[in-house]
């Protein structure tokens, strides 16, 4: 829990002083002239708690905590920032949306608001708002933050999931860069477990790397979970393709990937232990944050890079990557104190540096950002600028409602990706388990 | 004059109302002193436990009172059980059983269910059976040895019970660093001592995720069964060993004939609790595993969360799978229920 006191206050200032561009009183004059202005006036004694997932880049939460601070002051509003592992905060959400009580604000994973959207605050002034000033919403934005007509929550960012690399191991198996499709791919995998360095996806239930590469693999083949129209499709010659073609990128992984969360690859990248993974760019930032004082976490960052996606017969880019939608909850008593909250963190005297400050792990939903100095200032993190526009969006053809948060949740691709490459199922008969829950979720 | 203050008709005594009179009545005073604790029981256990099972036969979602959720009847268990597919063909029944092909006599039936909530089941039952075996086996063990005069025998007994006092999520962290695929200490030893040439992969393969969570959760149950039966050992008289050593009996002769019979009221009691906690063990699983790999490890239990709060939507469902254990739980409470009624069981004597 993090109270804004003075203490954090001070913390704030620094990692303000640290980012750069403005100081403190800067900030706060800018913040106090902002509050004048905004359409949104906090309620008498506002008080705002703000659940969130916990940070994987210190100066990422640095520079949120200085903008929480600098918000707090101009506008007089008390701010609680609370921090969930990221898979805790969507049953914390759902049971605060059941019983009606607990923070005001909560900031999770993709179609999070979608649970529940009737639980959650209309921000479509919000929204129109900030995409009027800032050259519009990216399309993906729009299909995670719209439910019926309006706005029930803003994409506050999203997290590219790339291909992470050591560029001396892949060029030792034979390969300048990583193969632009799945065939190339493969042989890439092949080759780096035929040098003893393998790479690895995380395969247990880890819904953030885990989901991304699954659901890439099942798209690049052409596969989907439901059409257009919701009807489900999964049980396809394509679906059949994609997961033999899983299993033989399986069999050169790096052992134990099957138990794997969202944080062993970065322990085990980190470590030297792996060659290539999928995840963040948050492996290169902590290897960058260490670099000064480590001379071996500095071998790493140079040696650390990052690539998009493999096309696969599908032919056109399969991503998928985290967004991370922030919602207000209807029976918050700070309505109007949380819609100026997320306005704030959206402008650009805030914005831009919270994007230095998350140095490529979080790309913005609004267009104006493109400009933003950090996609250029390190060409490794220049591939994340685009994630927000080259993902495709839970529930891939079909809707982003409440359904694909199910599918999701219940790591229906996943895990039939994971019986499939542990050797538990034979494909047809994770197929069609996978296919039965998918028509159960989707009736 | 007190004659006259005698005299003074005495203020009639109020007919006791009934309230009063249920105050002190004493068949009543037994109930006033039970109040307390039934409304506890029912307010932390009847109610949500019915609540429950009332959710089970509707298809609520997240945000959804009971109220305003359908009824559907028993579509949730339908649904989690399944049915029986059967393509039965005399032709192929015939020839398989001519054939000696008894194997696929089976695959000629087969339930179509929820593979995940079938999966759970078998691995809840498979957890529950082989972690209790093993630790009554390790318990009654410990329990025996620490019941013999050793040195230090009061630092010893502190230090078995280290496992229990920990709490369950701080000793899965420890047991999840311990069977990490990459910086295992079991996997880095076994490579230092040449027994392996490659990290074990414990969590990451079907079979030795069972194992692995097995072997956590016995560490961490055998101390509560060797103190408590540790406990139950002290009550045996010396005067029966003594006895028995004139009548020049064997250690196991002793154990089988005096210890055994003598401690099996206990082990009732201790199997009981141990089982019913076993079963519905969550914390370890959920920490250590999550129930990966691809739902190897899933017990009914973290199943049930996953479905009704992770999953986000199906308390209905979530709701059926916790009520699906009910049956297995009260059986478990039954045998040693009318067990413990038993005089064989209570006193160790042949007769019942």
């Amino acid at each position: 829990m993090k109270h804004v006191n003075r203490r954090s206050l001070l913390k704030g200032a620094a990692a303000a002083g640290a980012v750069g561009a403005m100081s403190q009183a800067g900030l706060l004059e800018f913040a106090k002239a902002w509050a004048q202005a905004a359409p949104w006036k906090p309620e008498k004694g506002a008080k705002l708690t703000i659940l969130r997932w916990k940070r994987f880049v210190q100066s990422e939460e640095d520079a949120f905590m200085a903008l929480v601070a600098a918000f707090s002051k101009a506008t007089g509003v008390a701010m609680t920032v609370l921090n969930e592992s990221l898979d805790d905060v969507q049953p914390k959400a759902s049971v605060a949306a059941n019983t009606g009580q607990g923070p005001d604000l909560f900031w999770g994973l993709y179609s999070l608001p979608h649970l529940f959207p009737t639980k959650v605050v209309d921000v479509t002034d919000v929204a129109t708002y900030l995409g009027k000033k800032y050259g519009g919403w990216v399309p993906s934005a729009e299909t995670y933050g719209r439910s019926g007509g309006k706005w029930i929550a803003l994409p506050i960012g999203y997290n590219g999931n790339v291909i992470n690399y050591r560029q001396s191991l892949i060029a030792a198996a034979g390969h300048k860069e990583v193969p632009k499709d799945t065939a190339g791919f493969l042989d890439l995998m092949k080759a780096l477990k035929g040098k003893n360095t393998p790479g690895g996806f995380a395969l247990g239930r880890a819904s953030g790397d885990g989901n991304a590469w699954v659901h890439w693999c099942l798209w690049a083949f052409g596969g989907n979970v439901v059409d257009a129209k919701d009807k489900v499709i999964i049980n396809s010659p394509e679906t059949v393709k994609a997961l033999e073609y899983a299993q033989q990128l399986y069999a050169n992984f790096i052992p134990g990937t099957a138990s794997w969360n969202d944080s062993f690859n970065n322990k085990a990248f980190l470590s030297g232990e792996l060659s290539l993974t999928n995840n963040g760019v948050s492996i290169y930032a902590a290897a960058k944050a260490d670099a000064g004082k480590d001379p071996k976490m500095k071998a790493m960052m140079e040696d650390t890079n990052h690539a998009l996606w493999p096309v696969g017969p599908a032919g056109k880019p399969t991503e998928f990557h985290v967004a991370y939608p922030m919602m207000i909850m209807r029976y918050s008593k700070a309505q109007q104190a949380a819609k100026a909250f997320m306005a704030f963190t959206l402008e650009a005297e805030n914005y831009d540096k919270w994007l230095i400050g998350s140095v490529g792990y979080l790309t913005h939903p609004l267009n104006a950002y493109d400009k933003n100095p950090v996609w250029t200032s390190d060409p490794k993190l220049t591939v994340c600028r685009d994630v927000a526009k080259r993902t495709l969006t839970a529930g891939g053809l079909g809707s982003v409602g409440e359904r694909a948060a199910s599918a999701l949740a219940d790591f229906l691709v996943l895990d039939m990706f994971a019986s499939v490459c542990t050797g538990r199922t034979t494909i047809k008969d994770a197929v069609s388990v996978a296919e039965r829950q998918a028509k159960r979720i989707y009736r | 004059m007190p004659e006259a203050v005698l005299r003074e008709p005495a203020a009639p005594l109020k007919p006791p109302t009934l309230l009063s009179r249920l105050m002190v009545n004493r068949d009543w005073l037994g109930f006033w002193f039970m109040l307390p604790a039934a409304a506890f029981l029912v307010l932390f256990l009847a109610y949500p436990l019915a609540l429950g099972i009332a959710y089970s036969f509707t298809d609520a979602k997240i945000g959804q009172d009971i109220g305003s959720a359908n009824f559907i009847g028993i579509e949730n268990y339908q649904w989690l059980i399944g049915e029986f597919d059967c393509k039965w063909e005399w032709a192929a029944f015939w020839s398989r059983l001519f054939g000696g092909d008894f194997g696929a006599l089976g695959a000629l039936c087969k339930i179509v269910g929820d593979d995940q909530f079938h999966l759970a089941v078998f691995n809840t039952l498979f957890y529950t059976i082989v972690a209790s075996v093993l630790k009554f086996a390790i318990g009654l063990y410990l329990a025996v040895l620490l019941n013999n005069h050793l040195p230090f025998r009061a630092v010893i007994r502190a230090i078995v019970l280290v496992p229990f006092i920990v709490p369950t999520v701080l000793s899965a962290i420890a047991f999840w660093w311990i069977f990490d695929p990459q910086f295992s200490i079991v996997s880095w030893s076994a490579k230092q001592m040449g027994l392996a040439t490659e990290n074990i992969n414990f969590l990451g393969e079907p079979w030795n995720a069972r194992w692995s969570a097995i072997f956590a959760n016995v560490w961490r149950g055998v101390p509560f069964i060797a103190i408590t039966l540790l406990a139950g050992l002290q009550t045996v008289p010396p005067s029966l060993y003594e006895a028995s050593t004139i009548d020049g009996a064997s250690r196991w002769q002793m154990f089988r004939y005096i210890t055994y019979p003598l401690l099996t009221p206990i082990i009732a009691v201790v199997m009981t609790f141990s089982v019913l906690f076993t079963f519905t063990d969550f914390q370890l699983i959920k920490v250590l595993t999550n129930g990966g790999p691809a739902g190897s490890t899933e017990l009914m239990a973290t199943l049930s969360f996953n479905r009704a709060i992770l999953g986000g939507q199906r308390i209905g469902e979530g709701a059926a799978i916790s009520t699906a254990m009910i049956p297995f739980l009260l059986a478990c409470i039954l045998i040693s229920w009318f067990g413990l009624q038993r005089r064989k069981w209570q006193q160790g004597e042949a007769n019942d």
